[in-house]
């Protein structure tokens, strides 16, 4: 989940700072919940959050507060994060695409890193036989999704991991649905709607019409998806 | 204990009611005996296309909130002794079907008859839910072009997941109808061929239908088309019948007809 740095007592600095980060990527904090890592000692926490939710921005929790900011959170209904254990860890290293840290600004947005190297959370893998038809939805919560059969037009299939897909996907596959962006999407006919790694997605118009009905594997390549005919 | 078949599709006007007619009378035809029930509740079609719709005094509805007995409401084909129609009520909403009630009918129906015939209405509503819910066995039936198919689809996922034998873990067997084929448009790639639609859906062909005047002619007489020997449709529907009984047939109506010179010449 992002993290909202906040280096900065002043609202007004704030929200201009937030002002600009906006206009830098429009939509991209539309609705995002946020968590809120407070770099100071004391701050008008209810104009914050008044201030990030007339920006669309979600502020669910803050992260890792002092004592006195996590009781003042409590009071305003934010939950309290000390420590972050996502079961997928996202490499530190990892550009975060549209948000750059800017030095000395008072509000940085990164995705946060695990305070202590995640432990391995071994979820066996979800294994689907029957074709997934129009209208169905199939999620592999923490875990890879394996499909046996073709993914329909209509029809979306969805993991935390990687997604296999035995057959043809002519429907929706998401992979890394978590932000994992070292999730892929292997399929052995790609007529699909829409394919996304961790959150950045391809239409079927934008398919490169060379790997189209190819077998293929799917991988995020910076900020690209990059599709592989295998 | 009867096996009970719902023709379904998704889509509407793609060939159901012709579709359960014709198998119905087909399978009677080879001596089975056969109700087929119209669960159409409030746009009742089945009747007209079975000839029998000036005949109709109790329906389905009146069955299920036992207004009449099934004795009263079954009309019994004028051609065939051992095929009987149960009709929709054409004044009811689909709201009068009761998954209880339904489910006593063809229980009760089950007693007498080997097979049952479920005429699902279009879309993916209560009447349809209903149609599918106790079937052991689906006819989907399909027009080769992209919107049928992907309903279709859609219908066979709830197939999959809505239905008595789903909830209990056991599997319906899934039939391929394509019904409306054009040889000649697939030839010219204006339409799906038979292997594009059993490739997206991936179930077992039964027939193909071919696209034939006879099916609307026969339809407005009140004659099931399988019953005119002369059409295409009627004898596509014939063989489709025999394969749901296990008898082996080729596909016949998928090759576009020579036309040239040379194409008839070559001959067969």
């Amino acid at each position: 989940m992002t993290v909202l740095k906040v280096g900065s007592a002043d609202l007004g600095q704030i929200e201009v700072d937030l002002a600009a980060r906006i206009d830098n990527a429009p939509g991209f904090f539309r609705d995002m919940p946020v968590l809120l890592d407070i770099g100071v000692d004391s701050l008008d926490l209810a104009g914050l959050l008044s201030l990030l939710r007339r920006n669309d921005m979600i502020p669910v929790a803050l992260y890792q507060p002092t004592p006195a900011m996590a009781e003042m959170g409590r009071e305003l209904s934010l939950g309290v994060l000390q420590d972050m254990r996502p079961v997928r860890e996202v490499p530190a290293a990892e550009p975060e695409p549209v948000t750059e840290p800017v030095a000395d600004s008072p509000v940085t947005a990164e995705r946060a890193a695990p305070a202590a190297p995640a432990e391995p959370v071994y979820r066996p893998t979800r294994v689907v036989r029957q074709p997934v038809r129009s209208g169905q939805q199939i999620y592999a919560r923490g875990g890879d999704l394996i499909v046996l059969a073709p993914v329909s037009a209509g029809a979306e299939v969805l993991a935390d991991g990687h997604v296999h897909i035995y057959g043809a996907l002519r429907g929706r596959a998401l992979a890394g649905v978590e932000g994992d962006a070292n999730a892929r999407i292997f399929c052995q006919q790609l007529d699909a709607e829409l394919v996304a790694v961790a959150g950045c997605y391809t239409v079927n118009e934008d398919i490169d019409p060379a790997v189209r009905g190819k077998s293929v594997q799917i991988s995020l390549a910076g900020e690209r998806l990059q599709i592989e005919a295998n | 204990m009867a096996r009970i078949v719902v023709v379904t599709s998704g889509k509407g006007g793609v060939g159901k009611t012709t579709t359960s007619s014709s198998f119905a009378t087909g399978l009677a035809r080879r001596g089975h005996k056969t109700a087929v029930i119209d669960f159409d509740v409030g746009l009742r079609n089945l009747d007209l296309i079975m000839g029998c719709e000036r005949r109709v005094v109790y329906d389905f509805v009146n069955v299920i909130n036992k207004e009449a007995n099934l004795q009263q409401a079954l009309i019994r084909d004028k051609r065939f002794e051992n095929l009987y129609i149960l009709a929709a009520s054409q004044t009811r909403d689909k709201d009068a079907l009761t998954q209880a009630g339904v489910g006593r009918v063809l229980e009760e129906l089950s007693k007498d008859f080997e097979f049952i015939v479920c005429d699902s209405p279009a879309g993916i509503e209560k009447g349809a839910m209903m149609a599918m819910y106790y079937a052991d066995e689906a006819l989907v039936v399909t027009n080769p072009e992209v919107s049928s198919v992907r309903d279709s689809d859609r219908v066979l996922g709830l197939l999959d997941s809505k239905t008595q034998r789903a909830e209990k873990g056991e599997k319906i067997k899934e039939h391929l109808v394509v019904t409306r084929y054009s040889a000649e448009r697939v030839a010219q790639g204006e339409m799906l061929s038979v292997e594009d639609v059993g490739d997206i859906l991936s179930i077992q062909l039964l027939g193909v239908i071919p696209e034939s005047q006879d099916v609307l002619n026969s339809s407005n007489a009140g004659t099931p088309v399988i019953m005119e020997e002369e059409s295409n449709a009627g004898l596509a529907y014939d063989d489709l019948v025999a394969r749901f009984l296990g008898e082996d047939r080729p596909h016949r109506f998928i090759q576009a007809e020579k036309k040239g010179f040379f194409g008839r010449f070559m001959g067969r």
